[in-house]
């Protein structure tokens, strides 16, 4: 089975072309490693980071944008948002606090992505 | 009235990485006015992943982009001032600024960095017919209040435009519980990045209708859908093309203009095509001593470039500020684009000043596939460099070396070539 598809590891975005005979994965078109990773992954098992906000109570702004710390699978990304939309912290929220451990069983965490100093 | 070597406008990832490249050059005395309460600039409310990779070799989101840097500023001691706005620029660097505290203060500066970003197109500017119903709103102020604010636009969307802030927004939009019925664009390929439009619609099933536009919102008080309609080869609607989207929500996504207001008063040479200043190989404009970077120089895809140029025209300005506020002497060589290429950052370049390796970033004005870039000076091929795909949403990079240039050369042409 041969795929053509964008690499989206980066902003670059090359074009991959990966071929899958039986176990073996090949992968061309990457220009560097990451590339080969996410031609691979993305026809076996496709993942994504999750980005979202939750609500801050007690703190300059009222929301601390968040990310899972490491990539999620693509078909859990709907339950890993229902969980960010339910979180609710207080302030301070420090950049890398873990807002949400283990997300929807994925084994990630939901960290925060900036500082929200308590007012 | 209180002197400064270098004061820079903006506090952006622009104004950030020259402030900082400035001090590692030797300059110490620097002033960042930034009009918003927090430095960073727009990075604040790009809370998606895909920032840095090539600075920091690791994917990070806008913010915690812009807190790497505010780190650094604040570690290296750089003073700025928040909630300053600056309200003019003269010719020979007098910058008067407006803060609540301290009314309007004007300051000298020996150089001056513009660094002031960009921002979108309103909707008048588009002449999009209908009422003014609440519900239309451009995608990054959508971006602000949903991400800033906490405040959701609307649970279903039409966005009209493909440009990268809107494609970010029906990803935003749609994990937010949203629906996103469509994204429309009038050109027959998308000005966004090839990764959005496979993260941001495929992801979630979001159809990308190109040659397709806007020809009506319904509603009266609240937007209650949209007729779309497909345009043809002359970017008109077609007549009998038309259906209606139900919707509550129109984002307009529909290109980005550097904010030189500010450049025009100081008497700076715009570039008609990219709406930023002109500049030499030093990121310095047609007024000595003034300096511009980042999205108000030209519109930038990814956010590590605006921190590149940024860091060299911080260098430039802190060698103009230590040889004696000099300008740049001798004619330029002119760059052009043609044939594909719309325009080239810089304009121009001064041989006897100029740097090694000197960048020239361009823009190509269609979707160009196993083609090449290239060079010509005074007619004569430079350079030759193979593109397995170029696309307007995406800024392409020549690198040429100072010693390939002979010293009297006129004139550097860039073309797409087959
Ligand atoms: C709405 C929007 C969304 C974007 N989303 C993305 C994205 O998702 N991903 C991406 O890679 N790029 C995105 N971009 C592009 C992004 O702007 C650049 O990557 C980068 O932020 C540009 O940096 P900058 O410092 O040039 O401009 P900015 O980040 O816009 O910073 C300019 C700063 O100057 C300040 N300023 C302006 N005028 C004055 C004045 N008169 N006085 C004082 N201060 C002033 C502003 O308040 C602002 O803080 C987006 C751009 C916009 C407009
Ligand atoms: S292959 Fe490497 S360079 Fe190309 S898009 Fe993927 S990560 Fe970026």
């Amino acid at each position: 089975m041969k795929h053509e598809l964008t690499c989206i590891r980066c902003p670059i975005g090359c074009q991959l072309t990966v071929e899958v005979e039986g176990e073996a994965v090949t992968v061309t078109g990457n220009s560097c490693p990451r590339g080969a990773e996410y031609g691979k992954k993305e026809v076996t098992a496709p993942t994504r980071t999750v980005t979202g906000s939750v609500r801050v109570t007690g703190g300059e702004l009222p929301l601390a944008s968040v990310k899972t710390a490491t990539d999620v699978p693509k078909e859990k990304v709907m339950d890993v948002m229902a969980e960010i939309r339910k979180c609710r912290v207080t302030a301070p929220v420090k950049i890398g606090d873990v807002v949400i451990a283990d997300v929807a069983g994925t084994g990630a965490d939901v960290v925060a992505t900036r500082t929200i100093k308590a007012i | 009235m209180k002197q400064y070597n270098i004061v820079i406008i903006g506090g952006g990832p622009a104004g950030l990485a020259a402030a900082l490249s400035a001090k590692e050059h030797g300059i110490d005395d620097i002033l960042i006015l930034e009009r918003d309460e927090r430095l960073g600039g727009i990075l604040n409310q790009c809370i998606h992943n895909g920032f840095g990779l090539h600075t920091f070799k690791e994917e990070l989101t806008g913010p915690e982009y812009a807190e790497r840097y505010i780190d650094k500023v604040l570690a290296a001691g750089i003073p700025y001032k928040l909630n300053a706005t600056v309200a003019d620029i003269s010719p020979d660097k007098e910058v008067l600024y407006v803060t609540a505290e301290e009314g309007a203060v004007t300051v000298k500066a020996d150089a001056v960095i513009l660094a002031m970003g960009c921002r979108e197109r309103p909707r008048g500017a588009l002449g999009l017919p209908g009422f003014r119903q609440a519900g239309v709103y451009t995608a990054g102020t959508a971006q602000r209040l949903m991400n800033i604010e906490g405040y959701m636009v609307g649970k279903e969307a039409v966005i009209l435009g493909s440009g990268d802030i809107g494609l970010i927004m029906a990803r935003r939009m749609t994990l937010a519980g949203a629906t996103v019925k469509a994204v429309a664009e009038l050109m027959p390929y998308s000005g966004g990045l090839k990764r959005n439009i496979v993260q941001c619609l495929d992801d979630f099933g979001i159809p990308l209708l190109l040659s397709h536009t806007v020809t009506r919102i319904h509603g009266k008080e609240r937007v209650t859908g949209v007729t779309l309609s497909q345009v043809g080869a002359d970017r008109k609607p077609i007549p009998g093309t038309e259906e209606f989207y139900p919707c509550d929500t129109l984002l307009l996504s529909c290109g980005l203009l550097p904010e030189n207001e500010l450049s025009k008063t100081a008497g700076v040479k715009l570039d008609p095509v990219t709406g930023g200043a002109e500049v030499t190989d030093t990121l310095e404009t047609s007024v000595p001593g003034i300096f511009s970077c980042g999205n108000v120089l030209h519109v930038h895809d990814l956010v590590d470039n605006v921190s590149k140029e940024a860091a060299l025209a911080g260098q430039k300005a802190a060698e103009y500020v230590q040889n004696g506020c000099k300008a740049a002497e001798g004619a330029g060589i002119r760059l052009r684009g043609e044939s594909g290429v719309r325009y080239t950052v810089p304009q121009s370049i001064v041989l006897a000043q100029a740097d090694e390796k000197i960048v020239v970033r361009m823009r190509v004005g269609d979707v160009f596939r196993d083609k090449a870039l290239v060079v010509y000076a005074d007619g004569k091929e430079l350079k030759r460099q193979k593109k397995r795909i170029m696309a307007p949403g995406e800024m392409e990079e020549v690198t040429l070396l100072r010693e390939s240039l002979a010293p009297d050369t006129k004139e550097i042409v860039l073309r797409v070539e087959g």
